[in-house]
């Protein structure tokens, strides 16, 4: 066991983990911060996606240890205190970009990490940015206008709405 | 004018706050106090004879709770099937026993051999390994035709052979030759529907925690029909009577059938948290998934359309092996037959048509239901059958369906269906018009200008949704009903509280349900809620699968709201002093026809619960009905679709540059919601079509055993689709005349990108009949290489 | 997954003598490791994380070279090298997705080997010089075969030295499952003359094709390529293409990426 200290959320934690805990484990089962999601043992369907230092990563493929020190946002810190959605978020409700919302936390993260280097994405970089980020539900049509929305951009040229 | 609410608008989801917040509830985010967790060991060979199972060095290790097999299950049920098949002789189909654990032998890689119950996951996955197995591998049946040869390996050695059944249906066989035997042309086409895995983006979850003192157990599960689950585990696998047994089925990530069934580990965590009296927790790894989820599709067919000199269709018949993998799944045995069958003359006035079908056992994972379930297999045979008989007979493919359209309503088919509306070439222009098809064939130039072969494919679809009429399906095998309920529960200050059999798992119902309550009450929906997913708590209904929701649990909340409002009246007729023929209610008011006296809803829902002016002799206190609505048919979606791509000739990849989707679904409740339900069955159609393929080796090792090799589609796979629903041709049956649009994207789908890829090839000079899918770019850069 | 201690140096010397203890592994953006030690493929007893050692982060042009710290992660090296050498950017900026670009490293990859992964191609396209705790050793010496590379149990990776090349282009056909390279092509052409480095089609894991070298040597136009070929032999052969196909696409690629490197 070995002490690992981070601000999750804006809050500092310290916690006794086992060396071979996993980010993602750390998040659901010590903290009870169950939005971020697990659909994948092989790094690639994205439900676990956070933010490590701003930095956009998979909970699940990096351990508690390595985060030591860190800054750490997950889904439940995206929203204001009173619970207003953020930009995303809103986007999202708006544009019906979640079905069953099992993927949902690690869209929000991923489409936060993108809009944060590139403001106004075009349709193409917002579907190479959530080439690891899979959905099963939306045919990615509504995530990624939401996306586009979100960053400002008028979708409503695109068929469907 | 698109309206603000009710029936036909598109609010906001208010399921989405809890999602986009981290704060939705799905089954692994639930702990039990004192639980424990389950690991599964499971069979690494596909056929084998378990020689001994020594647990007695694992049991010692340190967490270990206790270690189940087989052995713990004698006495106990096996695991159902739901649907009794009749093959063409008059015989019950073979109905292997479906052991929790296995006993005896192994069937399939995943076939689950020991339980080990441990304080913690990662103890009983270190005692998993301790455990002693002595199995001896046995060759294994996978291919299906193989397996029904002399001499094959025997899936179950009771059975005598792998046949589960061998089903015929439709025309009979002398009109079905004559016909062939007169044709001036005849089309024959081999073809495989590749199966697939449903992958919902949640792994199953199950958790079961007994309550010794009140001897209740409650099944926590990730299913989409907590009370079919409740029924089959309770009455036919551990003998546990419903009233002490709830099943719930909290949030769950998607479902797309593969949560319909009763698996092995729901019963597993149920059983033992009553041997143990400790609550047991599993939860699946996607790894796991891939080998203990039921698979879909899978079947080989030979189809053969009959023209006469003037290319009006004659006759149609299907030879198709179906894969039932190695244990009969829940409802395996009816999804290639009168899901199937019963929709093979599709969109078409073919006078005879005749399916066939073989269900085989394999040594492979379970076959059931996965969106579209039957469906979509019997539209990608047909569709691309009509292709590949226009390509042969020179003519306009869209020109050779138009011709041979159903186009009088009612229609009964030569397979047992009646559809009761539809009009196909209304999609079918309104298709053209979408993809600009008069103007294709200059794009096509535009693309071989830039060395690439551009491709437009085209076809249509009829599905049967809204299941199912309980007192035909149960002619036809069923064995259990198909109606649903709803509870509608009104408070005394005028709220409503739905409780309803149908499942949410993404398509929204929290948001729907309650349009189509406040509009018939003329109340806002923020007053309505729904509740689901406890067994506890709603009437029993089936749950949701085969696009049935609204059509089904939709009609039954009708029906308990009109009886809600008939209730109301006679309520608002004491409290007006009027008489109950003359009350109105419109916009939450029940007034006296012809004068100014009215009463508002919560006035009377007030005296409904403080019944103090009431009229109690002739009506009870309380505001609170149950409806059950069982369908008279089944409903009929159909459409038509299209998917124009580029084929790169060195490569063999495709790129989509549109795809479009023309639907009727009936009348329509929320447009959005429809919308992203198409969204969402087109990319898994794509992804059948372009990407998805679980496959095996001659060993039955799995070979796309995660998503390293099993391909999901992904964001840059797929455009923004083109979608229609504006024909609307109403369901002739039910009270909201809706169609159902849950699984319309995944059936029309494939056989568009198909005919859009051969399209491409044989427009550019390439002469390929088929491909089977997905079209992967090796595989059509092979059928390229001629 | 199995138990491990986990220890987190912040200095190669750390790392180093952590990595002598018994049974130790070495842990770089884990993109790979983590997933397989998920499923318990790998038992070490001692996890060493290298992501803790500034020092072997970052990237500089050191006249024409450009100096890759093992421990950089892909997303830096695809901002850092965008506009010294835009091929590399390219590359790293197509491995995975972004999370796995956050994590995964340029010292780690080329530490794994694995014969779909993109960074063999261009350490081995550029004529690199992998750099480690003890040694340099030429990117020709390198790779040993799928998996397999001449690292010394315990060695580190601490930089990767890559020289800039006159023209250069990567063209990656991906396996349409994981998103590897189903084959990937690295051409450049520097002073040495032109490198054509090829990922995800042997079973050798990364190789150069020499023949294809000499013909570009002669006349760097794709127009050079024409009747080359590989051979399918000794290909991967999966479900998602044959070994003919593979080599089949070497070829289209290879000419793809020469057209591509003369902009």
């Amino acid at each position: 066991m070995a002490e690992v200290t981070m601000k999750v959320n804006g809050k500092t934690v310290t916690k006794s983990v086992k060396g071979n805990t996993l980010m993602v484990e750390f998040l659901r089962e010590e903290l009870r911060l169950t939005g971020t999601h697990v659909g994948c043992d092989t790094s690639q369907c994205g439900a676990c996606t956070i933010h490590v230092n701003g930095k956009q990563v998979k909970a699940c493929t990096m351990f508690a240890g390595e985060a030591d020190g860190a800054e750490v946002s997950t889904i439940e810190g995206q929203a204001a205190p009173d619970g207003t959605l953020n930009a995303i978020q809103q986007a999202f409700q708006d544009h019906h970009g979640l079905q069953c919302g099992f993927c949902t936390p690690g869209m929000v993260m991923a489409a936060a990490s993108l809009l944060k280097d590139n403001p106004k994405p075009t349709e193409a970089e917002v579907r190479h940015h959530l080439e690891g980020n899979i959905c099963r539900c939306t045919g990615y049509h509504n995530i990624v206008k939401a996306i586009m929305a979100a960053s400002g951009q008028d979708v409503s040229g695109i068929a469907a709405e | 004018m698109p309206k603000d609410n009710g029936i036909g608008a598109s609010p906001k989801r208010r399921e989405d706050v809890r999602f986009l917040t981290g704060a939705g509830q799905y089954t692994d985010d639930i702990n039990v106090h004192g639980q424990t967790y389950v690991h599964f060991l499971r069979s690494d060979v596909a056929h084998g004879t378990i020689n001994k199972i020594d647990t007695a060095a694992a049991s010692e290790m340190p967490g270990v709770v206790r270690i189940f097999t087989g052995a713990d299950f004698e006495g106990v049920g096996g695991l159902p099937c739901g649907w009794q098949v009749t093959d063409k002789d008059g015989n019950p189909m073979k109905e292997p026993a479906h052991p929790v654990l296995a006993q005896g032998k192994v069937r399939h890689v995943g076939d689950p051999i020991a339980a080990i119950v441990a304080e913690s996951l990662e103890e009983a996955r270190n005692a998993a390994e301790a455990i002693e197995l002595d199995i001896d591998e046995l060759p294994a049946a996978v291919d299906m035709k193989a397996a029904l040869q002399a001499g094959a390996p025997l899936v179950h050695d009771d059975l005598g052979d792998n046949l589960c059944y061998d089903w015929q249906f439709g025309t009979d066989t002398e009109t079905v030759d004559k016909a062939f035997a007169e044709a001036a042309h005849v089309t024959t086409l081999e073809l495989r529907n590749n199966r697939l895995v449903a992958n919902p983006m949640e792994p199953r979850v199950a958790v079961g925690d007994y309550a010794r003192a009140n001897d209740e157990s409650t099944l926590y599960t990730t299913s989409q029909n907590p009370h079919v689950i409740r029924l089959l585990m309770g009455a036919f696998v551990l003998g546990i009577p419903e009233h002490k047994l709830r099943v719930v089925a909290p949030d769950v990530g998607g479902g797309f059938g593969t949560k319909i069934f009763h698996y092995a580990e729901e019963a597993f965590v149920t059983f033992a948290s009553r041997q143990l009296n400790r609550p047991v927790k599993w939860t699946s790894t996607r790894s796991e998934a891939f080998m203990s989820d039921a698979h879909g599709r899978d079947h080989v067919t030979t189809i053969q359309l009959a023209l006469d000199a003037d290319n009006n269709f004659t006759a149609l018949r299907t030879d198709t092996h179906a894969n039932m993998g190695a244990y009969l799944s829940t409802f395996a045995s009816c999804t290639p037959t009168w899901l199937h069958g019963t929709l093979m003359a599709g969109n078409y006035k073919t006078p005879a048509v005749q399916v066939n079908v073989k269900a085989v056992f394999t040594n492979t994972v379970p076959v059931d239901a996965y969106r579209g379930a039957g469906r979509p297999e019997a539209t990608f045979s047909l569709e691309r059958l009509v292709d590949k008989a226009a390509r042969e007979l020179g003519v306009d493919p869209v020109a050779l369906r138009r011709q041979n359209f159903i186009t009088q309503f009612p229609y009964a088919t030569p397979v047992a269906v009646e559809y009761d509306t539809g009009d196909y070439n209304a999609t079918m222009d309104t298709l053209e018009k979408m993809v600009d098809r008069a103007g294709f064939e200059e794009r096509r130039k535009e693309a071989a200008a830039r060395g690439k072969l551009r491709g437009l494919g085209v076809n249509c679809y009829i599905e049967a949704c809204g299941i199912a009429p309980s007192n035909l399906v149960g002619q036809l095998g069923a064995r259990a009903g198909l109606y649903d309920a709803a509870t509608v529960r009104v408070n005394a200050t005028g709220s409503i509280s739905v409780m309803v059999g149908a499942h949410s798992h993404g398509q929204g119902h929290e948001t729907v349900f309650p349009q189509v309550v406040a509009e018939m009450l003329g109340i806002d929906e923020s007053m309505v809620d729904i509740v689901h997913g406890d067994t506890s708590k709603i009437p029993f209904g089936m749950g949701t699968y085969g696009s049935r929701s609204l059509a089904v649990c939709g009609s039954a909340m009708v029906r308990a709201t009109e009886k809600i409002i008939n209730k109301a009246k006679k309520i608002a007729a004491h409290l007006l002093e009027a008489s109950e023929g003359d009350i109105e209610l419109k916009d939450g008011q029940f007034s006296v026809a012809g004068t100014d006296k009215s009463v508002a809803w919560g006035d009377v829902t007030l005296a409904a619960y403080v019944p103090h002016n009431y009229p109690l002799e002739d009506i009870e206190p309380g505001l609170e009905e149950t409806a059950f609505y069982d369908p008279a048919n089944f409903t009929y979606p159909s459409g038509a679709y299209a998917c124009e791509l580029e084929v790169d000739p060195e490569t063999g990849k495709i790129e989509i540059i549109q795809f479009a989707a023309a639907d009727d679904f009936g009348n329509v409740v929320n447009p959005m919601i429809v919308e992203g339900q198409v969204h969402g069955g087109l990319a898994q159609g794509i992804g059948q079509a372009m990407l998805e393929n679980c496959a095996y080796d001659e060993n039955g090792q799995l070979l796309s055993a995660s998503y390293m090799d099993y391909a999901m589609p992904r964001a840059s796979d797929v455009p923004f689709y083109k979608v229609d629903h504006s024909n609307v041709t109403p369901c002739t049956h039910n009270p909201l005349g809706v169609k159902g649009c849950g699984e319309a994207g995944a059936i029309g789908s494939p056989p568009a990108l198909v005919n859009a890829v051969l399209d491409a090839l044989n427009g550019g000079g390439y002469d390929v009949a088929h491909i089977d899918m997905p079209m992967s770019p090796s595989r059509v850069w092979q059928a390229m290489q001629g | 997954m199995y138990s491990f201690d986990f220890e987190r140096p912040t200095t190669v010397a750390d790392a180093v003598a952590a990595l002598s203890k018994e049974e130790a592994q070495a842990l770089g953006g884990g993109q790979t490791l983590i997933p397989t030690l998920k499923q318990r493929l790998a038992s070490p007893s001692v996890l060493v994380s290298l992501s803790a050692i500034e020092e072997i982060k970052g990237v500089c042009n050191d006249g024409g070279v450009l100096n890759i710290g093992g421990g950089t992660c892909h997303a830096d090296v695809a901002a850092a090298a965008a506009s010294d050498f835009p091929a590399l950017a390219k590359l790293a900026g197509n491995i995975g997705d972004p999370a796995v670009r956050s994590r995964g490293t340029i010292g780690g990859s080329l530490a794994n080997n694995d014969p779909s992964a993109c960074y063999p191609s261009a350490a081995l396209g550029t004529g690199a010089t992998i750099v480690t705790n003890t040694r340099e050793i030429a990117a020709d010496d390198y790779f040993q075969g799928m998996f397999t590379t001449a690292l010394e149990e315990g060695e580190i990776i601490t930089a990767v030295k890559m020289p800039i090349p006159e023209k250069a282009a990567y063209i990656k056909f991906e396996q349409p499952a994981s998103r590897f390279s189903l084959v990937g092509v690295f051409v450049t052409k520097g002073a040495d003359g032109v490198r054509v480095a090829v990922t995800g089609a042997s079973e050798d894991g990364v190789f150069r094709w020499t023949e294809a070298e000499v013909a570009l040597n002669g006349n760097f136009d794709a127009s050079a390529l024409d009747g080359l070929s590989v051979s399918g032999d000794g290909m991967i052969s999966d479900l998602h293409g044959s070994g003919d196909y593979r080599a089949h696409l070497v070829a289209v690629l290879t000419k793809r990426a020469v057209t591509e490197a003369n902009g």
